[in-house]
């Protein structure tokens, strides 16, 4: 007999669960067995006793939170059918950040995709998402709102560059979350022609190293640090930094900073606003509104479980779309994570 | 409609002042007539465009897409014309392309057309922009652009384009209308300063700084005069030529709503006082509270019974003009003599002065500060009696010392996104009071008072004490052991029917957040009784 899929999956405290399996999908607190999609902190967090990731997720966690943030970890390859309990799992591609992965679980017929935070646009840091068939498909909903479409992240790379050429006298401060936004921005840079130094935070650092290790090629990085230069070297520049850095003392050491911040949310003016943003740039990791709905009917799932974000306009367009949706209520994943 | 789009992204996202005057004063160089002048008329919200309202393009987007979608996209985004901008679907079959025509075109045939024709004009345009360019068209459509541009803004970036002082400009606005040919004409010297046509014009008014602890020491008594602080609007009445206008302080021309007030103008000139509800009583003028004004507030028409029951006031503060004679550049105390003089010979239902108070020292007005004879006072302003009539806040000529605001402590009940800047955040508050033990009653609603960072802090709390949510609202765990306590700040309160509590504050506001209170520790709804027995 073919299970339930609530059954196969639940959402409990700590995240979502699998009973037959008797582990967790990202889960926010420490637990004995976790399957992690991606390295962001929300998703992967310190303290498990067993992880199962992508290789590349796992070096991500071990670059954060050290070699022992977990008690044992085990490395899934893409597409590599591995058995727990009395369910079978495999990892295939997001396209969210390097190593970033949905999770497929499946039982006696019954195949739920967990698919974590992902973007099916091409992006040169990371694997292409592939939709896989499933029964139940778990999506995301962090840009789940019509208005938000995704631009050309090349033509938005554009506008930076034209606004550095049109204020040579002033650094752009481009805030990039470390991982994966900071390693996409800067090789769209890259790809759009400028070959200049960059100059980065130190938060982004290892994670650049890490990148460049694993083959995306990020040109020439230099720390953002005093000892670069004078006050004036920095005039022209683009500098790249987590957006939290841009409010500390750290800025201070820019010549009249012109602030930038790439993000999903800058499509929404007031969002740019409220951070001080002089030049939003609306460059996300995650599906736009366009592109779940694709996703959604790609995959063609008999049923859609929405989670993180605004689940009830993704659980609406499913209605009517005649597609069975429901929200699944999970806690603790940042709202504003891209 | 790209140049336009391109200004309102920069003026949106550029924080500074001077950065803005400057791409402002760049666009007025750059861009003919009459494109500037239409643009600059809408970034002044002085351009009006029947054809086409919110109401319509609501239904425009309303035929395109889920009503329920887009009720949860504008709830979100907080704009309308934003909203509709970036969720507009785009007609595979017309690949959008900025040719929609200029912003001059699109005014004037906007103008031109019936209410009928202007919605499918628009939807047409709207197919064949892209998201900044549908921006920018129906911002121009419908105004507010919530983008820190004051008409004072927009007027000083005239001045320095045009070299001229600013209060020119103010001066001669009301007379002007859109593309303003004549007015640029003479910024860039190719004509004569327009003659200002509109009769009665409004004058910029004088404002004053909220006093100091340490001013008191630095200025003598002796050199300055005192009266109440009204709890009204301040309103200028102006009459030349026959013509009566009422304007606000900011120069919005009121006149509309207040006719019964209007039309006793009866004088050559123009005074600066406080509009109020009130009439001649028995034992002098009865003065109503705020609440009785609000009653004839933003109303574009007025009703017989309106105007019976809430008959509109003006108590005289100053006098700016008495007939052919500019009177700003005398000092305070003699144009306060010209006042008494003046205001006497007026209708004494409509008019009267607002009494200077007689005092020997600071601490004597603080007496009189304390304790009000009615309770539409709201403090004591101080004014400099050598000081002549300036347009703006100059330094240390008036001040106003208000009363002390009333205080409670309430418990946070529900939390509202906001719209504009903090849409995304939970910024708008329901707090309560207890009226029986364990049992709170919700008293007023307050969004702001709080800093950038506790906002960030209250809105966790929300989020992470979240019972229940409906739309935009979500109700916040509140009981005696747990809940998040404001003090909230308040300048007056009134009964009230409407609300389930009896009671309606005035201006309410956070003054601090408790987090150390218990809730069980809040204010009890017969403390806020007691205040209102206290105003009456």
């Amino acid at each position: 007999m073919t299970p339930r899929p609530e059954d196969l999956l639940v959402p409990r405290r700590e995240g979502l669960y699998c009973p037959p399996g008797d582990f967790f999908i990202d889960p926010v607190r420490p637990v004995d067995r976790a399957l992690i999609t991606h390295g962001h902190a929300d998703h992967a967090r310190a303290g498990h006793g067993h992880v199962l990731a992508t290789p590349e997720t796992l070096d991500i966690m071990a670059i954060r939170y050290g070699a022992d943030h977990a008690g044992a970890t085990q490395p899934a390859e893409l597409g590599e059918v591995i058995r727990i309990g009395d369910v079978t799992v495999s990892f295939h591609p997001a396209g969210h950040v390097l190593g970033s992965a949905q999770i497929a679980v499946e039982r006696g017929g019954m195949r739920i995709v967990a698919s974590g935070d992902y973007k099916p646009r091409p992006d040169p840091t990371c694997a292409r998402f592939v939709p896989v068939a499933c029964d139940v498909f778990i999506t995301e909903a962090t840009f789940a709102l019509p208005v938000f479409r995704h631009p050309d992240a090349a033509a938005e790379i554009d506008r930076l560059l034209r606004s550095v050429a049109r204020n040579p006298e002033r650094a752009h401060l481009v805030g990039v979350y470390s991982l994966g936004k900071a390693q996409r921005v800067i090789r769209l840079i890259r790809d759009a022609g400028y070959e200049k130094p960059l100059y980065i935070h130190g938060a982004l650092q290892r994670l650049c190293d890490y990148y460049e290790s694993r083959g995306v090629a990020l040109g020439d990085l230099r720390p953002a640090t005093v000892d670069a230069g004078a006050k004036g070297d920095f005039a022209g520049a683009i500098v790249l930094g987590p957006p939290s850095a841009f409010g500390d003392r750290w800025a201070r050491r820019f010549p009249d900073p012109l602030v930038s911040f790439a993000s999903g949310w800058m499509q929404v003016r007031a969002r740019a606003r409220q951070r001080g943003v002089e030049l939003p740039l609306v460059i996300s990791d995650h599906a736009d509104w366009d592109e779940l709905a694709e996703t959604i009917t790609a995959v063609a799932p008999s049923e859609v479980w929405v989670t993180h974000g605004r689940e009830e306009a993704l659980v609406r367009w499913c209605a009517l779309n005649g597609i069975a949706a429901r929200p699944l209520h999970l806690v603790g994943y940042e709202d504003e994570g891209d | 409609m790209d140049r336009f789009a391109d200004l309102l992204d920069t003026l949106a996202f550029t924080p500074s002042r001077n950065a803005k005057l400057t791409l402002l004063a760049d666009y007025l160089r750059r861009v003919p007539d009459p494109e500037r002048g239409y643009a600059l008329a809408a970034l002044a919200r002085d351009l009006d465009i029947p054809a086409v309202k919110p109401a319509q393009l609501r239904e425009l987007i309303g035929a395109r897409m889920d009503a329920e979608l887009f009720a949860y996209s504008y709830d979100y985004v907080g704009d309308l014309a934003e909203t509709i901008a970036l969720a507009w679907p785009e007609r595979a079959s017309i690949p959008s392309r900025n040719d929609a025509p200029g912003v001059a075109e699109v005014v004037e045939t906007l103008q031109a057309a019936s209410r009928r024709e202007g919605p499918a004009l628009v939807e047409a345009w709207l197919d064949r922009l892209d998201p900044p360019g549908r921006y920018a068209l129906l911002k121009l459509v419908t105004g507010g652009f919530r983008m820190g541009l004051s008409a004072r803004l927009i007027k000083q970036a005239l001045a320095g384009f045009g070299q001229v002082e600013v209060n020119e400009i103010e001066e001669l606005w009301h007379g002007l209308a859109p593309p303003y040919l004549d007015l640029f004409a003479w910024l860039e010297g190719t004509g004569d300063k327009p003659v200002n046509a509109a009769a009665a014009p409004f004058r910029p008014v004088m404002l004053s700084h909220a006093i100091d602890e340490a001013d008191f020491e630095r200025l003598d008594p002796a050199d300055f005069a005192a009266e109440w602080k009204w709890d009204g609007i301040r309103v200028q009445a102006v009459s030349e030529r026959g013509i009566n206008r009422l304007y606000t302080r900011t120069g919005d021309d009121i006149s509309a709503s207040f006719p019964d007030l209007v039309d006793a103008i009866a004088f050559d000139g123009a005074l600066d006082g406080e509009l109020l509800v009130a009439r001649p009583g028995e034992g002098g003028v009865e003065t109503g509270s705020f609440s009785d004004l609000q009653q004839r507030l933003n109303r574009k028409t007025v009703t017989a019974k309106q105007v019976r029951e809430h008959p509109a006031f003006f108590r005289a503060y100053d006098i700016l003009q008495d007939g052919r004679e500019d009177l700003r550049a005398l000092p305070f105390i003699a144009r306060r003599a010209r006042l008494d003089a003046f205001v006497a010979g007026l209708d004494p239902a409509r008019f009267d002065c607002s009494p200077l108070l007689d005092f020997a020292d600071w601490d004597e007005l603080a007496r009189l500060r304390a304790d009000p004879p009615f309770a539409v006072i709201e403090g004591v302003m101080i004014k400099r009696k050598a000081a002549p009539y300036l347009p703006g806040r100059p330094k240390g000529e008036w001040f106003k010392w208000k009363r002390d605001p009333f205080l409670i402590d309430a418990v946070l009940m529900y939390a509202q996104r906001g719209h504009g800047k903090r849409s995304g955040y939970y910024s708008d508050y329901t707090f309560g009071v207890w009226r029986e033990p364990g049992e709170l009653v919700p008293v007023g609603k307050a969004y702001f008072g709080f800093t950038d960072e506790e906002l960030l802090k209250i809105d966790k709390y929300v989020r992470d004490n979240t019972i229940e949510r409906f739309g935009p609202v979500r109700s916040v765990r509140a009981g005696p052991d747990k809940g998040l306590v404001f003090e909230v700040a308040f300048e007056g309160i009134n009964r009230s029917s409407r609300h389930k509590s009896g009671v309606a504050m005035r201006f309410p506001r956070i003054s601090r957040l408790r987090w150390d209170k218990p809730p069980a520790e809040a204010d009890r709804l017969e403390t806020l009784e007691r205040m209102i027995d206290g105003e009456d």
